[in-house]
């Protein structure tokens, strides 16, 4: 990497600045010339990678898949103006509504238990006790984990002869079809989510109990608080931004899950599709042979406006709450 | 041992057994998962996994069963593939985003607000949203199928622009100065000065570059069609698909596809607290 050989010079403050300053300039240049060697193209040279890729890959599929909503458009064929047929279509196509609804019930399960276990969790590593590191590099373990990877170890440990379910017969409440049932299908998969970010969102909390004065709850104590009398009136309102934060995050995340459902439910989503997200029902409409671009992009279109409007919904309430 | 609290005050014996009771009890919900699939990825083939109570401790442990993953699917291949992937898109990533944030932070010219909103607006774009899109353009660039088009729309982020832009920010502007008076041009200021200025920003893109290219799954799910070009997460789920009546060979893929990320992460800790810390107040 580049920063080895210019770390040498590494002038972060006024002092080892000085010293840079003593540097011979490289081939003797004069001063006058580096400003006249600041070609007006240069500022533009460096933004223009990031800027060719962003347009590119992002901005233009946007705007594209805000177009192809409109058209019939499929994998190989171009495809003509439709006006808003795709979006009739979605009002009565069955599947559409279970995206839907299974979307959204992932952010009313996932997002409650995101916001409030993993601050609990912050509140118990916070405290710099002998091993405490070990135990928030532990809990941070299923974040590095990637996706597939946590999928295939839940997908075993909740298979109909796998771990959980052995557990369960073993103290002799029986087993229970985490993989094949509808409802607790989804149930899984919401856990497998709260599993996997419990730890990302432990730290966002960690960052924010940090700035919370001391004397807040040093002045509770001595008016006779007790810790969960503390919880609810110092800490709460201290991270309540933070919190803020997390419903939005984790909610709009949420609802674009694919990849636990996925691996769980399979490719056709359960049960005759009964698990399917929006965003698998975009994979699988709109890729393959037979792949209907247009369509997919108007579900895609409607995972746009509501995680927008969800992202609103939640600094409203934010907002409200201050008044 | 006295353990005291942030106050210098010792913490009572109660506290200290119930805290480390929960922190115990939480650790094995969380590592548990881990060091099962590790078990049954070491249990033989004539051991039974299904056993009732189950057996944490393969009674007579072997390698065998990554041999096999190795037979039934290329893993050391597609395990190549995603490693070229994620080292490509960290020196993607590195370079382009430093460039690009030091642009928006640094030099004055028509159009820095433009630009800022542009990657603004890139950054508030849901990828979910657009990966069919991404695909036809793909598709228009002849580079569906390979590793290139796996790379691309991730290979300068606008997250990573944003969080550079912000590093430099707060590099004191005096030292840019000073050397602009002795004559450093632009390239030299940015390569001797400002970047050496923000290595723990760039260390932190790195980390989350080199995990977001490694786990990725729905955008090479939808680009790669082709089994020969794999990587490793699509290779895992084409394993678990095909060959879902082992277990073992599956646990096998999946420890083979976690264990360089648990010992980078495990080296690297300090950077990803710090980057989700920092990711957490600027987001």
């Amino acid at each position: 990497m580049k920063s080895t050989t210019a770390s040498q010079a590494a002038p972060t403050d006024l002092a080892t600045a000085g010293a840079a300053r003593k540097e011979p300039r490289p081939h003797g240049r004069g001063p006058r010339r580096g400003i006249r060697r600041q070609l007006p193209t240069s500022p533009w040279l460096f933004a223009a990678p990031g800027l060719a890729i962003v347009g590119i890959f992002i901005l233009y599929p946007f705007l594209s898949t805000l177009n192809n909503a409109f058209t019939d458009k499929r994998t190989l064929i171009e495809g003509d103006y439709v006006g808003f047929a795709n979006f009739q279509e979605l009002w009565h196509d069955e599947m559409f509504w279970i995206g839907l609804r299974n979307s959204t019930l992932y952010v009313l399960g996932v997002v409650p238990a995101l916001v409030i276990l993993p601050l609990l969790l912050a509140l118990l590593v916070q405290k710099h006790i002998p091993g405490i590191t070990f135990f928030r590099s532990a809990f941070y373990t299923p974040v590095v984990a990637s996706i597939v990877v946590v999928g295939l170890i839940w997908v075993w440990m909740l298979d109909e002869r796998g771990l959980v379910n052995a557990l369960l017969e073993a103290v002799g409440v029986g087993k229970a079809g985490f993989l094949s049932d509808q409802w607790l299908l989804l149930l899984s998969a919401m856990t497998v989510t709260v599993w996997k970010g419990l730890g990302y969102y432990m730290i966002i909390y960690l960052a924010a109990l940090a700035n919370v004065p001391r004397e807040l709850h040093e002045a509770a104590a001595v008016d006779g608080a007790g810790a969960v009398r503390r919880f609810f009136s110092v800490t709460v309102p201290a991270v309540r931004s933070t919190m803020v934060l997390v419903a939005a995050l984790s909610s709009v995340a949420a609802f674009k899950v694919f990849s636990e459902v996925y691996l769980m439910a399979g490719p056709t989503g359960g049960p005759a599709g009964e698990d399917t997200t929006l965003v698998m029902l975009v994979q699988r409409v709109g890729t393959g042979l037979t792949g209907r671009v247009g369509y997919a992009s108007a579900i895609s279109v409607v995972v746009f406006v509501v995680t927008v409007a969800l992202m609103l919904l939640v600094l409203r309430a934010d907002r409200k709450e201050d008044a | 041992m006295r353990i005291t609290d942030e106050n210098g005050r010792r913490m009572p014996v109660w506290e200290i057994v119930l805290r480390y009771l929960l922190l115990i009890a939480v650790l094995a919900l969380m590592i548990g998962p881990f060091l099962w699939q590790l078990s049954t990825a070491l249990k033989g083939p004539h051991e039974n996994i299904f056993s009732s109570p189950p057996k944490f401790l393969p009674a007579d442990p072997t390698l065998h069963n990554f041999e096999r993953v190795a037979d039934t699917i290329p893993v050391w291949d597609y395990a190549l593939n995603s490693l070229k992937v994620a080292a490509a898109n960290v020196v993607t990533n590195c370079v382009g985003a430093a460039l690009a944030g030091y642009a928006l932070a640094r030099l004055r010219y028509r159009g820095r607000k433009a630009a800022t909103i542009v990657f603004i607006l890139a950054m508030l774009v849901p990828v979910e949203g657009i990966i069919i899109a991404q695909f036809t353009t793909m598709r228009e660039l002849g580079l569906n199928n390979t590793l290139i088009g796996v790379l691309l729309p991730g290979c300068v982020s606008a997250l990573n622009v944003l969080l550079m832009r912000n590093a430099f920010l707060n590099v004191p502007y005096e030292i840019e100065e000073a050397a602009f008076v002795d004559g450093a041009n632009v390239w030299q200021r940015f390569l001797r000065i400002a970047l050496p200025a923000v290595k723990g920003t760039l260390a932190v893109v790195a980390i989350f570059a080199f995990m977001g290219a490694w786990d990725d799954f729905l955008w090479p799910l939808i680009v790669l069609s082709d089994p020969d070009r794999f990587t490793l997460t699509i290779g895992l789920n084409y394993l678990h698909g095909t060959f879902a009546n082992d277990e073992r060979l599956v646990a096998a893929g999946t420890v083979i596809a976690v264990l360089p990320l648990i010992i980078l992460f495990a080296c690297l800790q300090r950077y990803f607290f710090r980057g989700v810390g920092e990711g957490a107040v600027k987001g």
